[in-house]
């Protein structure tokens, strides 16, 4: 795969692009639609939904705490069932890691399960570095991969893409990535799921080296836990004899009780179903039964740092439902790439910068100015997740950030501006008698008026214009409020 | 109790006949309303967009504004949200104890124009009179900051002579999200769009929403598709009654001429 979102412009821009894709629009507000949907109808379902929310953060604020304690028990566990335990600092590092085990079998393949961390850490790329191919099973990855595209959503990679263009995708690339689509291949999605049914199995029964990521790792009893739809992943989990799993070090839960919890949330915050049809655990190395040999990766990659940001810190609750992103107004129209990560949506918009730090690099930095601070991913988070307060306050980073520069941005004068104006009323009341001065002199002569009367300005320069290139707007009174009441005593 | 208009900066500069309204209306009610001229913004616009040291003395001019009355109503559930969810953040960041301790004086007698009403005065029906066919906007901060849930919609059923249409997905939001607006115009752009498409599918003459902001983002797309409808802030429609029906075309003193007839009439 050679599609990187590495060197992506910042959000702005790239949306404009997604925004001028209509199949794209088309294809996301029918699916986001259709998910919206089917969520809110199954988490109606359950009477201590809140309850349950309420629950899952504090089992994670809880575990987090005291990460140190569970990933040291999570290791012991781990261990002591036969697992070979590594620990990650970085996306280079567990990328090595990985590569070094299947090097050791000498294998020029692997096969995946979808593992968002994985993709994170560029883990496919680095493979192919090594000479090591690694063939992506989740069908919505397949597509993606075969089409040298990049994900666009958490659960749905493939969201943009509707099923006339998946059976292109089939027909032009499968036949280079092993057995190939059959020539008359329909976009029935029973035909499609067929075609990739027949491809993976082939991979599936070849290869030796199975690499996952996983939803939850259970501290006490040393558990590794994905969570799916389609049993591709358990016969990766299964099926090789070596097995590779990375897992963030925010996955972690202390117990089964508490795992009880989330899996009460997540299938219904994702998919929409009261339960995902398959839910595999393992804990170590079973003899004679499945993979005989277990690597679990634990991995940082800027989670310790995002740990330490006291509000962001929440962050590391998510537990990757994409339930934010299905009600997102903003990834709705924009769709996944324009966020430039794997990580899209508004949680991508708060997790990409507190785990890479703000002020490096401007597309980063734009990712918390991707919202319109609307709320709806808070009241979707099964984790409670205060996202719209986590964007503000990384804004107020990215701001801070940029403090220093010799050269301060406009926005930032007009901001001290804006503040000096609104430091006491007798100044504001003057700068109001100019706009209205101004709006009678721009306002004046023969101009359309808008719907109810009121005469219209004409279109602004500058940064002004980005709101008149859409809308129109009214010209400033003649008389502000306050004038008006220091004229009538509120009686006018 | 002492009653303080917090008019909100836009509502001061660009719509002051809302401000008109609240007064109106609330005078009609029997409350006794005052105008701290102090006043100014509630700091959001530099909240929101980063600026946290500029909004500390535009946060510290709010609350030597508004000390001292037992309620504070504005008609904009935005800047309510603001004043109440995230002046103790800017007051925390001025490292000003003073200030932390006059934020948690001010802003929790902080209301949103319907949720004074219903929940301090108690009351449904204002006595309002306005036939028109309207639609109403929940906006996202007086629905999910401050969960106002069904107070708007509660008061407008009582209003007499209108007829309310259902806003198709009512609850997304309209794209406005202050200096989003202008940052991300053209993300803003395509969410207003479809607020404005669900709007025109109501066939309402009007749009009625509690925050003018918002209705300054659907209003101007609305404008500028010529689609004919308009938009007016919760509070002009309350204060509208027999006798006082707000004026077709607001805060300009020029009589009506003919020009109207092409941009919506009255029903």
């Amino acid at each position: 795969m050679s599609a990187t979102f590495v060197g992506m412009p910042a959000f702005p821009v790239a949306a404009r692009t997604a925004l001028a894709d209509t199949q794209l629009r088309a294809n996301l507000a029918h699916a986001t639609g259709t998910i919206r949907a089917k969520r809110a109808k199954v988490v109606a379902e359950v009477d201590n939904w809140e309850e349950l929310r309420l629950a899952a953060a504090g089992i994670k604020d809880n575990t987090l705490l005291h990460l140190e304690e569970h990933l040291v028990r999570l290791e012991e566990s781990l261990t002591r069932q036969g697992a070979v335990v590594h620990w990650a600092r970085d996306a280079a590092e567990a990328c090595t890691i990985v590569a070094d085990v299947a090097k050791s079998h000498g294998v020029d393949e692997v096969v995946k399960v979808k593992s968002m961390a994985t993709g994170e850490i560029e883990l496919n790329e680095a493979l192919a570095k090594e000479g090591i191919a690694a063939w992506e099973t989740d069908l919505a990855e397949l597509i993606v991969q075969l089409g040298d595209d990049l994900p666009s959503h958490i659960l749905v990679p493939a969201i943009h893409r509707n099923r006339a263009e998946i059976r292109e995708i089939f027909l032009s690339h499968m036949a280079a990535a092993g057995r190939p689509a059959p020539d008359d291949l329909t976009d029935e999605p029973a035909r499609l799921a067929d075609a990739a049914r027949l491809h993976l199995r082939e991979k599936f029964l070849r290869a030796k080296v199975g690499v996952s990521g996983a939803n939850f790792a259970v501290a006490d009893s040393g558990t590794l836990v994905v969570v799916e739809s389609e049993g591709n992943g358990r016969m990766c989990l299964t099926l090789p004899e070596v097995l590779v799993t990375v897992v963030g070090i925010e996955k972690i839960v202390p117990t089964w009780a508490d795992l009880d919890v989330f899996l009460q949330l997540l299938p219904r915050s994702s998919t929409g179903e009261r339960m995902n049809p398959y839910t595999s655990t393992w804990s170590g190395v079973t003899p004679g039964d499945g993979p005989q040999e277990v690597h679990v990766v634990l991995l940082d990659n800027g989670r310790t740092r995002a740990l330490a940001d006291d509000v962001g810190r929440q962050a590391l609750r998510c537990i990757r439902c994409s339930a934010c992103l299905n009600v997102c107004p903003v990834y709705e129209r924009t769709g996944g790439h324009a966020y430039g990560s794997v990580y899209p949506g508004p949680i991508g918009a708060i997790l990409n910068p507190l785990l890479k730090g703000v002020g490096v690099d401007a597309q980063t930095d734009s990712l918390p100015y991707a919202s319109s601070l609307c709320g709806a991913c808070f009241e979707a988070c099964p984790v409670r997740i205060d996202i719209p307060s986590v964007l503000v306050d990384l804004r107020a980073q990215v701001v801070d950030s940029h403090r220093g520069d010799r050269f301060p941005k406009a926005e930032a004068l007009a901001m001290k501006a804006t503040a000096l104006a609104f430091g006491s009323g007798g100044r504001l009341g003057a700068a109001e008698k100019a706009s209205g001065l101004v709006g009678r002199l721009l306002g004046g002569g023969g101009r359309r008026r808008l719907p109810g009367g009121r005469k219209l300005l004409g279109r602004l320069p500058g940064p002004g214009a980005a709101w008149t290139d859409a809308r129109d707007l009214p010209t400033p009174p003649a008389e502000s409020f306050r004038a008006w009441w220091k004229r009538t005593g509120g009686r006018g | 109790m002492r009653v303080a208009l917090m008019v909100t900066c836009v509502n001061d500069a660009m719509f002051p006949d809302t401000g008109k309204a609240v007064v109106r209306l609330l005078r009609r009610l029997g409350v006794d309303v005052d105008f701290p001229t102090g006043q100014t913004c509630c700091g959001q616009p530099m909240v929101n967009t980063g600026y946290l040291d500029e909004a500390v003395p535009v946060v510290r001019t709010f609350v030597h504004a508004f000390a001292g009355y037992d309620a504070v109503v504005t008609p904009s559930g935005s800047c309510a949200g603001s004043a109440r969810h995230q002046h103790s953040i800017v007051a925390r960041r001025s490292g000003d104890a003073g200030l932390e301790k006059a934020v948690a004086e001010v802003s929790p007698n902080v209301y949103e124009l319907s949720e004074f009403l219903v929940d301090v005065l108690g009351v449904a029906d204002v006595g309002a009179y306005f036939p028109h066919t309207i639609t109403y906007h929940p906006t996202c901060h007086s629905l999910r900051m401050l969960g106002v849930g069904d107070r708007p919609m509660r008061l407008l059923r009582q209003v007499r002579g209108m007829r309310i249409k259902e806003l198709p997905a009512a609850e997304q939001c309209c794209g406005f999200g202050g200096t989003f607006a202008l940052k991300n115009s053209d993300t803003s752009v395509a969410m207003g769009n479809d607020k404005a498409r669900h709007v025109g599918e109501t066939g309402a003459e009007i749009l009625v929403a509690g925050d003018n902001s918002c209705l300054m983002h659907i209003g101007g797309m609305l404008s500028r598709q010529r689609s004919g409808v308009r938009v007016m802030h919760l509070a002009e429609v309350l204060a509208s009654t027999e006798d006082a029906d707000p004026p077709m075309h607001p805060v300009e003193a020029h009589p009506v001429d003919a020009s109207r007839s092409d941009i919506g009439g009255r029903v």
